[in-house]
Parts: C-alpha cells; sequence; structure tokens
C-alpha cells in the first residue's frame, strides 16, 4: 500500500492548485459506496479498525436497505510525487429517484469516477448520469469495478466503456472497491487527470450550495462548495436569493467527522453552521457570500426537484395528525425534494398529500416517518399529476383522483417521460412489447456493442412509475435497466374509476387510469376488497364506476354468526372481556357508511405488489 | 370451567366478601353449583377444568373429593355468614363437569346432603347432575333421584358415529334412549346436550341427530356450536389440516335448522342454546347465571358470583384440597363490580334470554340502536315498543353483535 499522505494540506491554507473535486457516480449498485470505503480507508481517513461496509451510508435505512440516498462529501488527503494533494470525494446515490441528489452533487466538481460493475456492464443509470456529468463540463474517469468477481468481463466492457466516452480500452482503470485492489491508482489518476478548480481568491467570496441538512443538534448543515474568495468563521454571511443574512458560527470540512476549520477558500468543499433552524433559509441552489463584501452576481444554480408522484399520507390514528404534521416539517429540511400540503379524506380523515421524486422516494420517507417519529401510517395509491381543462377553460391540476373535477371535462393531459431502457439484444422483442401496452412510442435504439442496445420510449409517467421496472426486470431476466425522465406532457384518454361501498363512495380506492384499463383496475380493486374487508351484519355490495356506469362488481355476503353459545360454568367474567376485546377490535375499524372496515383492509388493498416485494427485499 | 382464568384482584383468604355481596340478599336467590373435575378421557374439543385419573397420578383425589368439597361448603356457609349475609335456603343445585357420574353416586348423594344440612333447600328446588351417557347405570340414577336430585342433563353432543368419533365420543349413539329411559323411570327430569357443526358433519349428519335426540322426548335441550378452543387437541388436529375446518356459515344453518326442529317438537327457546319442553322445565341454575342471581361455585376453578362480586378457585385440584385442608379460601381472584359494570353484564347476559333485556337498561346511546336493529331483522319490534328487547332467530345467531350495538362507548 502506498503511504498516506504525510502533511495534509489545511483547509483555508490550500492552494487549488493541489485540490481536486471530484464524484463517483453509477448505476444502482455497481459499487460507489464500497469504493468510497477503500479511498477512505487507504487516504487514512477512517482508520481500519473504525472501518464498516458502506461508511457513507448513515441512515438507518440506507444501511438496511444496502443503497445510498443522501450524496455525502469527504475531505482526503492524497500525497502524489511528494505533493499532498486534497481531494473531496462526493458519494452519489444511483437510485433513478435520487438522480437530482446526483446533479446537484456534479455542480460541486472538476471530474467524475464513472464506475461500472464490471460483471454487468453499462446500464441505464450509467448512460443517465454520464450524460449529467458532460452536461456539467466534467472530466470523466472511467473504472471497471468488482474485477474480483469470477463474472467479470473487464475486456468486453473495457470496450463498451471506451466506445462510449472515447478513448482507449486500454485506459479504463479496473479496480475492486471489495479488496482494494486498484484503488490506489485510481486516486493517482484521478490527481493526475483532473483538472484542479479555478476561482479568484481576491473576489467577494462566492459559494454554491449543494447540500442542506437539518441536524438536530446543531441545527441546519449547510454544504457548500467555494468558487470565488473566501470564507471564515464568525463573519456575517448572506444567501443571495432570499438576502437572508446569517452569522457563520462555524465552518469545516467532512473527513469524514465534520472539522471546524479557519475558513474556505477556492475551490474547497466544506460545511457551514449559522444556527438557522430552518433549512429553506438555506437553500439548495443558492450562492453564499460575504455580507460586509458581497459579490454582484449569484453563481448559476439547479432547477428545483420536481415532485412526479404523489400519495396521501393518513396517520392509523387520527390523533397523530399533529405528530405527522411536525414529522413532515421536520423531514423537509433534509429533503428538499419534498411537498406536501394538507389534505381530508372522507375515508381516512386528516392527513397530507406529499408529492415524491419516485416510488423509492415515497417509501423510503414514509418508512422514515413511521420509524424516526414513531408514526402508523396509511399511504394512499400512488398518483401522477393530471392537468384537467374543463370546457368553461378552467384549469385544474389533479394529484388526487378524488379531486378530479366532475364537470364537463374538454382534455385530460398526462405528464411524459423520455425513458432509456439497456438490455441485451435478445430482449428486444419482449421490451417494445412491454412499451406498447405502456402506451409507448419508440423514440429510437442504438447498439452500444454488439449484444447491447438502448431502447428509448416516450411514455406517460404514470405508465412506469408503478411496476414497469419491476415487470421489466422479469422480462429481461433482470438484465434490463431503466431510466427515465420528465418530457413534457399529452392530452390522453383518462378516466377517474370510483370505487364505492354499498352505494358509499371511498375517495381512498379512486384511481385515475387509461379508458382501457378502466376494467382492469375496477375488477383488480372490487376482488381485493372483496377479500380484505370482513363480513358485516349485512350484505355489502362493492363496485366500480366510470360516472355513474358500473363497471365492476363484488360482493361481500352478509355475517349470519357471531355469538358464543357455550355454556360456560358461570365464568361471566371471561364473557365480559371477551366483549371489550371484540370492541377493543372495533375501535379499529374506519366507518365507511355502515360498513366497518379494518385499517389493515386500507393499507392493503393500497399496497401495490410492487412495494410489497421491496419489503420483502 | 374454561381452563384460562380471569384476571383480578387478590381474593382474602378468610373468603369474606364486601359489604355490596350482603346488601340486598335477601331477595336474592342462592345457588349452587358443584364442580367434579373428573373425566375417564378427556375429549379433544373440550377446555374445561377437569382432569384424567393418569393425569393426576391415581386415584387418590378422586376418592377423596367428596370429603374436600363438603369442607368447601362448610367453608362457604361461615364466610356467608361472617359476612353479613342472611341465610338462604338453595333453589338450585348443579353438578357439573367434567363428568360428575365418574364419582360414585354415593358421593354426589353425599355432597348434595351436606349442602342441604347446611343451608335447607326450598320446595320445588332444582337439582341437576351432568352425566355422560356412559357413566350411569338404572341404580346410580335411582340412588341419585332419591338423594333429592331431580333432573339429569346427558351429554349426547350426537347420534352419528363419525361425529362422535371426531369428537373423542366414548358412548355409543343406542346407549342414550337407554339411559334416558332410566333417568325417567328413576323419576329424572332429562336434558340432552348436543354439539354441532362438529368438522365433518353435513348437514343431514346434524338433522339426524336432532331426530334422533327428539324422538327421546326428552324435557330440555341445550345445542351448543362446536368452539374450537386454544390449546385443544382438536385445535391442533385442524392447524396441522388433519381434520377440516369450522364455518360459521354452517353453524349458522344449522343453528337455524335445530330451533325449527326443536320448536317444531313442541320446545321453547329460553336462552341462545336452550330450549324447554315447558316454562318450568327451562334449567333454573342456568337461568341464575344469566340473571346476576347469587350461586356459590364448589372444587377446583369453580366460579362464584354474590352480589356483584364475582371470584373462581384455584384450577388444580390439589392445590384445591391443600388450600381447604389448611383452612384458607380456595379463590384465586375476584373481581368487585361497580354500578356500570354490573350494568354492562346484565345487558351481555340477559339479551341473550327469550324474556329479553328491559330497553330501559340501556344508556341513551345504547337506547338509540335499537331502532338500526329492528330495521336489520334482530329484534322483535313489538317487544321492543313495549319496552323488552327480544332477539329475533337472526338476533339470536348474531347475539355478540347485537350486545356491542347496545354497549356503544
Ligand atoms: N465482489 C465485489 N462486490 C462489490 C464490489 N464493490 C461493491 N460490491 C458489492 O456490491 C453491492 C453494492 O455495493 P455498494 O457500494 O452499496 O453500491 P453503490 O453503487 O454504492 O449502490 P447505490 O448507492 O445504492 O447506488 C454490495 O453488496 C457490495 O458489497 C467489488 O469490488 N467486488
Ligand atoms: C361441562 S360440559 C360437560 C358435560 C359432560 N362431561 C359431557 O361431556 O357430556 C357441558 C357441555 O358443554 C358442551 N361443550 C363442551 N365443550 C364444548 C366446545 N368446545 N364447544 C361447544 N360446546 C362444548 C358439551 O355439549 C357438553 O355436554
Ligand atoms: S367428558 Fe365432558 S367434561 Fe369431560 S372431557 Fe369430555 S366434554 Fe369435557
Ligand atoms: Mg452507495
Amino acid at each position: 500500500m502506498s503511504p498516506m499522505a504525510r502533511t495534509a494540506p489545511v483547509p483555508a491554507a490550500t492552494d487549488p492548485a493541489i485540490i481536486r473535486n471530484f464524484c463517483i457516480i453509477a448505476h444502482i449498485d455497481h459499487g460507489k459506496s464500497t469504493l468510497a470505503d477503500r479511498m477512505l480507508q487507504y487516504t487514512g481517513v477512517v482508520q481500519s479498525r473504525d472501518m464498516k461496509a458502506q461508511y457513507l451510508d448513515r441512515m438507518d435505512i440506507e444501511r438496511e436497505r444496502g443503497i445510498t440516498i443522501k450524496s455525502q462529501a469527504v475531505r482526503m488527503p492524497w500525497d502524489v510525487d511528494g505533493v499532498s494533494y486534497a481531494l473531496n470525494m462526493i458519494d452519489t446515490p444511483g437510485h433513478v429517484d435520487f438522480t437530482y441528489e446526483v446533479s446537484r452533487s456534479l455542480a460541486a466538481c472538476e471530474g467524475a469516477v464513472l464506475l461500472v460493475d464490471a460483471a454487468q456492464g453499462i446500464e441505464a443509470q450509467t448512460l443517465a448520469n454520464l450524460y449529467l456529468a458532460m452536461e456539467n463540463n466534467l472530466t470523466i474517469i472511467p473504472v471497471l469495478n468488482k474485477i474480483d468477481l469470477p463474472a467479470a468481463q473487464p475486456e468486453k466492457y473495457a470496450v463498451e466503456l471506451a466506445s462510449l466516452i472515447g478513448g482507449d480500452p486500454d485506459d479504463v482503470l479496473r479496480v475492486s472497491g471489495k479488496t482494494g485492489m486498484g484503488v490506489e491508482v485510481l486516486l493517482d489518476k484521478i490527481v493526475r487527470d483532473l483538472p484542479a478548480p479555478v476561482g479568484d481568491p481576491d473576489a467577494p467570496a462566492r459559494a454554491m450550495i449543494f447540500d442542506s441538512v437539518y441536524d438536530t443538534y446543531r441545527g441546519v448543515v449547510t454544504y457548500v462548495r467555494v468558487v470565488d474568495g473566501m470564507l471564515h468563521p464568525r463573519e456575517r454571511i448572506q444567501m443571495m436569493s432570499t438576502r437572508a443574512t446569517h452569522e457563520l458560527l462555524e465552518i469545516g470540512v467532512s473527513s469524514p467527522e465534520p472539522t471546524p476549520s479557519k475558513g474556505l477558500g477556492v475551490g474547497e468543499v466544506g460545511y457551514l453552521i449559522t444556527g438557522v433552524k430552518d433549512v429553506r433559509l438555506s437553500k439548495v441552489g443558492d450562492t453564499v457570500t460575504n455580507l460586509a463584501k458581497p459579490a454582484a452576481d449569484s453563481l448559476p444554480g439547479y432547477a428545483d426537484a420536481k415532485p412526479m408522484v404523489f400519495s396521501g399520507l393518513y396517520p392509523l390514528d387520527g390523533t397523530d395528525y399533529p405528530v405527522l404534521r411536525d414529522a413532515l416539517e421536520k423531514l423537509m429540511l433534509n429533503d428538499a425534494a419534498l411537498v406536501y400540503e394538507p389534505e381530508t379524506s372522507a375515508a381516512l380523515g386528516f392527513g397530507f398529500r406529499v408529492g415524491f421524486l419516485g416510488l423509492l422516494h415515497l417509501e423510503i420517507t414514509r418508512e422514515r416517518l413511521e420509524r424516526e417519529y414513531n408514526l402508523d401510517l396509511i399511504s394512499t395509491a400512488p398518483n401522477v399529476e393530471y392537468e384537467v381543462t374543463l370546457e368553461d377553460k378552467k384549469v385544474v391540476h389533479v394529484t388526487n383522483p378524488s379531486e378530479y373535477p366532475s364537470g364537463k371535462i374538454a382534455e385530460v393531459r398526462e405528464p411524459m417521460v423520455s425513458a432509456t431502457i439497456l438490455a441485451p439484444n435478445e430482449f428486444v422483442g419482449a421490451i417494445m412489447e412491454l412499451c406498447q401496452s405502456r402506451r409507448g412510442v419508440m423514440g429510437g435504439m442504438d447498439y452500444l456493442s454488439e449484444d447491447r442496445v438502448e431502447i428509448r420510449y416516450r411514455l406517460p409517467l404514470a405508465e412506469i412509475v408503478f411496476d414497469f421496472f419491476d415487470i421489466l426486470k422479469s422480462k429481461t431476466r433482470g438484465y434490463g435497466s431503466l431510466d427515465w425522465k420528465a418530457d413534457g406532457e399529452q392530452v390522453a384518454d383518462l378516466v377517474k374509476v370510483d370505487i364505492m361501498l354499498q352505494g358509499e363512495q371511498v375517495d381512498a380506492f379512486s384511481a385515475i387510469t387509461h379508458r382501457d384499463k378502466a376494467y382492469a383496475y375496477g375488477v383488480m380493486m372490487t376482488g381485493k376488497l372483496r377479500e380484505l374487508i370482513p363480513r358485516q351484519q349485512f350484505e355489502v355490495p362493492i363496485q366500480a364506476a366510470i360516472g355513474s356506469r358500473i363497471i365492476a362488481r363484488e360482493s361481500i355476503r352478509a355475517i349470519r354468526k357471531d355469538v358464543l353459545a357455550k355454556c360456560y360454568g358461570g365464568d361471566i367474567s371471561r364473557k365480559r372481556k371477551l366483549l371489550e376485546k371484540q370492541k377493543e377490535g372495533k375501535k379499529r375499524m374506519k366507518m365507511v357508511g355502515r360498513v366497518e372496515v379494518p385499517q389493515e383492509a386500507f393499507i392493503a388493498a393500497l399496497t401495490t405488489e410492487e412495494s410489497k416485494d421491496k419489503a420483502k427485499k | 370451567m374454561p381452563s384460562v382464568l380471569p384476571l383480578g384482584d387478590p381474593a382474602p383468604s378468610d373468603g369474606l366478601l364486601p359489604q355490596q355481596a350482603a346488601d340486598g340478599a335477601a331477595e336474592r336467590a342462592f345457588g349452587l353449583y358443584v364442580h367434579i373435575p373428573f373425566c375417564a378421557v378427556r375429549c379433544g374439543y373440550c377446555d374445561f377444568n377437569t382432569y384424567t385419573a393418569t393425569e393426576l397420578g391415581g386415584g387418590a383425589s378422586q376418592d377423596a373429593y367428596a370429603s374436600t368439597a363438603i369442607s368447601e361448603v362448610e367453608f362457604a356457609a361461615r364466610a356467608l355468614e361472617q359476612s353479613g349475609l342472611p341465610a338462604r335456603k338453595l333453589r338450585t343445585v348443579f353438578f357439573g363437569g367434567g363428568t360428575p357420574t365418574l364419582l360414585p353416586a354415593e358421593d354426589l348423594a353425599r355432597i348434595l346432603r351436606a349442602a342441604i344440612d347446611t343451608w335447607g333447600i326450598e320446595p320445588g328446588a332444582e337439582v341437576t347432575t351432568e352425566a355422560n351417557p356412559d357413566s350411569v347405570t338404572p341404580e346410580s340414577l335411582q340412588l341419585l333421584a332419591d338423594a333429592g336430585f331431580t333432573r339429569v342433563s346427558f351429554g349426547m353432543q350426537s347420534a352419528v358415529p363419525h361425529v362422535l368419533k371426531v369428537l373423542d365420543r366414548t358412548h355409543t349413539p343406542s346407549r342414550v334412549p337407554q339411559v334416558v329411559k332410566w333417568a325417567r323411570e328413576a323419576g329424572l327430569a332429562v336434558s340432552l346436550d348436543l354439539i354441532y357443526g362438529t368438522p365433518g358433519e353435513s348437514i343431514d349428519d346434524w338433522r339426524f341427530s336432532l331426530e334422533t335426540a327428539l324422538s327421546y322426548g326428552p324435557d330440555h335441550i341445550s345445542a351448543y356450536a362446536l368452539i374450537i378452543e386454544d390449546g385443544t387437541k382438536l385445535a391442533a388436529q385442524i392447524r396441522r389440516g388433519e381434520v377440516p375446518e369450522i364455518d360459521d356459515d354452517d353453524h349458522a344453518d344449522k343453528y337455524e335448522l335445530a330451533d325449527r326442529m326443536i320448536s317444531d317438537a313442541g320446545l321453547h327457546w329460553y336462552e341462545v342454546s336452550n330450549w324447554s319442553a315447558t316454562p318450568e322445565q327451562a334449567c333454573r341454575h342456568n337461568l341464575a347465571y344469566w340473571r346476576g342471581d347469587d350461586w356459590w361455585g364448589i372444587g377446583p376453578g369453580a366460579h362464584s358470583h354474590v352480589g356483584g362480586v364475582r371470584w373462581w378457585n384455584v384450577k388444580h385440584p390439589t392445590a384445591y384440597a391443600g388450600r381447604l385442608g389448611s383452612g384458607v379460601s380456595p379463590a384465586a381472584g375476584r373481581e368487585t363490580l361497580d354500578a356500570e359494570t354490573r350494568r354492562v353484564e346484565r345487558v351481555m347476559l340477559e339479551a341473550r334470554l327469550a324474556s329479553g333485556l328491559a330497553v330501559s337498561t340501556l344508556s341513551d346511546d345504547g337506547r338509540h340502536a335499537v331502532a338500526g336493529l329492528i330495521a336489520d331483522g334482530l329484534v322483535v319490534p313489538a317487544d321492543a315498543f313495549r319496552g323488552r328487547l327480544v332477539l329475533t332467530l337472526k338476533g339470536r345467531l348474531l347475539a355478540d353483535a347485537v350486545v356491542r350495538r347496545i354497549l356503544p362507548d
């Protein structure tokens, strides 16, 4: 192993020439966090005895699921040719829901390590993240990872990678994040190949906020990349878009624990603490400057993350509503992508309509709310946002089927995405069939190599955001990968399907679907409810309807026996306890008209097959 | 007795009762329950507090049981008197089990005599024993009748061999008409216990059992839907898939059939699971449970109730005998009910009776629910308008649901 840096460059006194800022980008699970582990270890910022796998995945939920959700920036020293360099490494998430995290991280870097699993080859997020990095003018270092795997095919994929980004297959580094093989060579290459940051040390300070996190003990922690000038502790800073001013209580770098410094200079990446409690005052994409010597122009920011999927979140126990409200408020401090507003449901009571980047984001948010705030939640079937134009030209944005206007509708527009699917060419037929059944229009197809194709489709978001990926995976025996991004909208023949219990509409079960799929939804949901709702003292018809037209029906037969008839030899106490228990059970029921629906039925009816599978994983 | 005892307060070792128990006692009937915790074999569905001789490690406790039970009779008399309760004659006595008739008839007679000697007995009092068809003889029945028993309740359960087999019953169907005849000859009124809804029992099987039972001309019939009790052998057999599951709809069909056939035979329902030939032949001891009268329960695991105080004895015969042997109350725990809990119990229990529940017992919310019950066909409208809540046939099948509706929080 090569020697660790002897004298690590000190923050606030580091020549930009010896700084290298890079992020690690890849398709999900290609080993970014594991590679980051080796870097932390070899550069000496984490001692071997403190090391644990995916060190930077700190949230419980990240560790349990084995995926990265939040980017993490770390400063590490590294010596090359007797010079000590300061490397700022950002480990990014790979899942498509968190592409937004990646794009923010890219803006803080000059280079990117593009990691490709040598047993998998290029996949959809490899491409998506590569294009993002290229848009940001980053220097790319292509690297094949997991070369220790017996199934690794480095020769083959080196050719694929080289032909994708140009260059010689021999220049593609081969590493193993697991064994550490090749990692030091990679660190050296980062120093040699990536440009040093440039900026004007004498200009008024300008630092780009690329992340903002709420910490119970320290308040808001803001992560910045300094572009020009210098920031010092104790001075007053200003957020250029909001004009809010704060005193810099602490400034420092993560390596990987927060380490206060005397400041941050040109090209450095670190954190600021101002004592502010509200992350919105420290907005991602904003520029920080010095109040006494303010910059004239702010840095170009990022577009806000746009929620794609909406779902109602309701506390199982109605009295938990205020807890949920506070919890969402706190969580939003850490998650700029989260948006929500209060809503009420006849069936579920008070809750919130929450916008998410995708289903994984929904699931993770829900799980964090439940776990970190001790809540039991029901989440309603996820929806995309529709734009409904009425005949009187009024436009309504609908994220909840129960808000679907009942008046004369002129036109409904649905959000569209452009999707990229990568897979071995033998699956092209299956993929096209799937996309066609999802109302997709093919945009084109390219061979990335002899046997790997890239297929592009324009599809309605609603068609791919829920179960599409799982089906794609099974149709391609696990080899297919998917990436998508928003791509305008289109007019579509959409209808709202209502579900009625005993003639009473249950808003939580309504759905907006394409007309061709309304029937299938109606049959599925009425069938599910028939299984889930216990028999009542009367027959309960379950119907699915479009407007006043019934498209599917089921019925729950009336219960006929609810009596314990045995002679209890005078043990009346036991009988009374049983009654009390039954009444307790009744309290956990939601009343829909006269029908008692157990909470579990709501949860089960609203659980998609997909999220069940995820939970298993 | 169900094998799980309720949780309650500790019971005092002298058996003394709080003042509440004595209030108004002179106006209330007093009965005695005597539990006989022995069976020849344990039936697969049964979770009553009963033991086979092998389980108890020999017949010793069986031999001494009558004496032990009599010592509780004496203890009871003392505790009631010292708690300020007036002397009351027995109106009903019920020997239940277990299998009371597994003890020699002399033992049962001896216990009954001790009770009568202690409290006296009202003229026309009802004295019942449960009996398994294969544990009585003409002689033993005669001896019981001579000792003052007036009534015998046979555990017939079914007339169909394959059903009896699933129930682990040891008697043959042909034994039942014999024992009924002997009982009659001894001058005893006869009740038959039936169980319906046993796994594998068809509706025709059940019809046959009903026809057969009715053909013996019983004075009284109890028909119980089989309950799969946790921890029983039958529960395990169902869990393992060796025996089919039971089904509520099947139970409902069979209850309706039972009600129709038993009524057609001229008996009348007076409690959800009980029918009698005449109102006088209703089991008055059983009614005392549903009406909240006073009774003392003798024996391990037996339950007692006196004026809103309920208690229950330790379950195991050895522990029970040990307590009494050292002059200590055999009670394991007790509950002193407050006025609201007594009201709730009253609603819960009286709603099951053909005589019905006074609507005035209900809270405002409970009364509001009555209209819905009429609309749903669960209570008899005419009775409801007269201020009594009486279940319809449909209502009897949904009695627990009705009780929940008239006892809202
Ligand atoms: N054999 C082998 N396995 C590796 C290597 N690198 C990572 N893995 C395994 O690959 C899986 C994913 O690794 P991570 O480091 O969590 O991948 P990631 O790219 O950070 O994943 P996301 O953050 O969710 O996108 C884990 O099971 C790792 O143990 C490697 O070099 N060799
Ligand atoms: C106290 S038991 C025992 C009487 C007597 N040992 C016998 O089995 O014939 C009284 C009655 O309760 C009924 N019974 C017992 N266990 C039952 C169960 N699990 N479900 C329904 N009825 C039951 C039977 O009809 C039985 O005759
Ligand atoms: S004989 Fe009666 S008490 Fe004894 S085990 Fe069988 S059902 Fe239970
Ligand atoms: Mg990761």
